[in-house]
């Protein structure tokens, strides 16, 4: 267990060197950092006074290690565009998306676990088949085409929910949240649905698929002739050892959860960090693009760090060896 | 040619045929993929106009609706965009670029993973350490992700005057870069059964090159479940390049997917002109789901656990 930990601490330590790696390339090779700082109309010897003071005279390893170093600080830098720390834009866009993502997630398994395990059981049944159908569905329709469809249904033709923004916000700290006004929750509603359905679908068919599998394995058969109620059978046995690929991928899909959520931000105006990149990448805003990848690079390593712990802690098999 | 005749009944009477004929949504996802590619690679014969012709664009004709609601025009089916192109005729054009796209992309990633799967599946020790590696950190982020930023980048770092016409190839290097670990894994696993048969050692004893051996006697041995994997990551290409382009960071509106369109048309979504947007991405929908079907059908059959 400690050197399945070891080994897992070390491709932490690779994807986050490699991540910040590229994060480094795009701020220091893509971006002029004098520019953005002087502006254009900087004379030459003022140029050269801060290069040296920014360090840029020194080599392309010593750079990347300040990088480095100023980045664990949280320190990326101001924005091209709107002159403000980089760190700042982030964490204000932060909350949005973060919502977002957690709503869909809660969405998400509360819908796919029952639905995928309905579908295992009775796999004939007319509902199991329109299910198996929107699922289809749902994972070949992109999220920018089911939010437009819910605009088009509740906002222009029904007018009952606001087809942009996020509604009023409370400040709690520097975390805005949505959460507690009315009209917060309501915006969050379509943009959610938006994003959720691609992971219903996902979630669903994984557990439809292991359970159908898990169905046909000796022990259950086994937990059968023991006499067990069916309920036992396949609530007990059957589901608890489907899930075990749900946490990996529920895990995993939280990571492209963030990435959709650039889709669903840009469909419904949403202010969060898919919004902010989009715009990034719009002005060659370089520093807000070198952030915003080691976040999102952190996050992923973060996230897939946690599935691993909490497989560990549920699966058995891996503590023994 | 009778031995022709003869491998073609063989293929008819086989199980896969079999299971194809006694699946009808299979059939009518088949049927509906070789319809929407026959009309997106015949675009310029059969669509009813020409969307790119500037000539023939009226722009009183713009905004129509299609012709079954009040306003519409016989001559545009499916009614026509803000400039006055016709919906129907520029699906065509927009599907025949999202497949091109598509196919490319796919071809691009099993082309990469299947060299790399084979030379790690191989050669092993560190070469293959390193390969897999690198496609461990790669899957640790969505492809969505990755194609998302080596596009992005792309698209700053070009001499804007080249930034147009290098779009389509550089979206299929973003969509086919970010695709190729899967291919590698597989390709990597079969390699490392097939390499210790006997087979592979005769042809070691005579004197056949390595390369030579994992080019014609490995690699065929590997390629079924390869092709399961392309058809099922046609699907994932063709969204990928809808969302890139409903970004704005996929093909331009001078050569416009159906994701191009879709963007397009999201601005009059608000004011009620559903079709310019929805109708592209009916198409763009129907054409995923039948590659789908197809490949989650061909999965099941070539997937010996499920029989």
């Amino acid at each position: 267990m400690i050197s399945l930990l070891a080994t897992r601490l070390t491709s932490v330590i690779l994807v986050m060197l490699v991540v910040s790696a590229l994060s480094f390339s795009i701020f220091n090779f893509l971006g002029d950092p004098v520019n953005n700082i002087l502006g254009v109309n900087a004379t030459l010897a003022q140029r050269e006074e801060l290069r040296v003071a920014l360090g840029l005279d020194q080599s392309t390893f010593v750079q990347f290690w300040r990088f480095v170093e100023r980045a664990v600080v949280g320190d990326f830098g101001v924005s091209y565009r709107n002159r403000q720390p980089v760190v700042d834009l982030i964490l204000a866009r932060l909350p949005a998306t973060l919502e977002l993502v957690l709503c869909a997630t809660v969405i998400a398994l509360a819908a796919g676990i029952p639905m995928g395990v309905y579908t295992a059981l009775k796999p004939r049944g007319l509902l199991s088949r329109t299910l198996q159908f929107g699922s289809l569905l749902g994972i070949s329709m992109p999220q920018f085409l089911i939010g437009m469809l819910l605009i088009l249904v509740f906002s222009v033709e029904l007018r009952w929910l606001s087809a942009f923004g996020r509604g009023d916000v409370v400040t709690l700290g520097w975390w805005s949240t949505g959460l507690l006004t009315t009209s917060g929750v309501k915006a969050l509603i379509m943009p959610t649905i938006t994003l959720a359905v691609f992971q219903v679908s996902m979630i669903m068919r994984l557990v439809r698929g292991e359970m159908l599998e898990v169905v046909r394995t000796d022990f259950v058969k086994f937990a059968r002739a023991r006499g067990l109620s069916d309920r036992a059978v396949y609530l007990t046995h059957a589901l608890r050892n489907s899930l075990l690929p749900v946490i990996t991928i529920t895990g995993l899909q939280i990571g492209s959860l963030i990435a959709f959520a650039i889709v669903v931000e840009a469909v419904f105006q949403w202010p969060g960090m898919g919004m902010l990149i989009l715009q990034a990448i719009e002005f060659a805003d370089f520093p807000v693009m070198a952030a915003y990848l080691a976040f999102v690079g952190f996050s992923f390593v973060t996230i897939n760090l946690i599935v691993d712990l909490i497989y560990l802690a549920v699966d058995p098999r891996l503590r023994a060896k | 040619m009778s031995q022709l005749v003869l491998r073609l009944k063989a293929i008819g009477n086989s199980e896969l045929a079999w299971r194809f004929r006694t699946s009808p949504p299979v059939i009518f996802a088949t049927v509906v993929l070789v319809v929407l590619v026959f009309c997106a690679a015949a675009a310029n014969l059969i669509a009813p106009h020409n969307p790119f012709d500037p000539a023939t664009l009226n722009i009183m004709d713009a905004r129509l609706p299609p012709v079954w609601i009040d306003g519409g025009s016989s001559t545009y089916l499916l009614g026509t965009d803000e400039q006055g192109r016709d919906i129907l005729s520029t699906i065509f054009y927009g599907m025949r670029v999202s497949i091109l796209v598509g196919i490319a992309a796919v071809a691009f990633s099993m082309t990469i993973g299947v060299a790399l799967g084979l030379i790690a599946g191989y050669l092993g020790g560190w070469v293959d350490a390193v390969i897999m590696r690198l496609g461990d950190i790669q899957l640790s982020f969505p492809t969505i992700m990755i194609a998302f930023f080596i596009d992005g980048v792309a698209k700053i770092v070009m001499p804007i005057g080249m930034r147009e016409e290098m779009r389509f190839y550089v979206v299929i290097l973003a969509i086919g870069v970010a695709d190729w670990v899967q291919f590698a894994r597989t390709v990597r696993a079969a390699t490392m059964i097939e390499r210790r048969k006997d087979y592979v050692a005769a042809a070691r004893i005579s004197e056949v090159g390595g390369f030579r051996i994992l080019l014609a006697h490995i690699l065929p041995n590997t390629i079924g479940p390869v092709l399961v994997l392309a058809t099922l990551g046609l699907g994932v290409a063709i969204l990928t390049e809808a969302i890139l382009s409903f970004l704005g960071l996929g093909m331009p509106p001078s050569q416009p997917s159906l994701g191009t369109l879709i963007r397009a048309g999201n601005d009059l979504l608000l004011s009620g002109e559903w079709w310019i947007s929805l109708f592209p991405g009916a198409a763009l929908v129907l054409l995923v789901l039948a590659v789908n079907i197809v490949g989650d059908w061909l999965r099941d059959v070539l997937n010996p656990r499920l029989r």
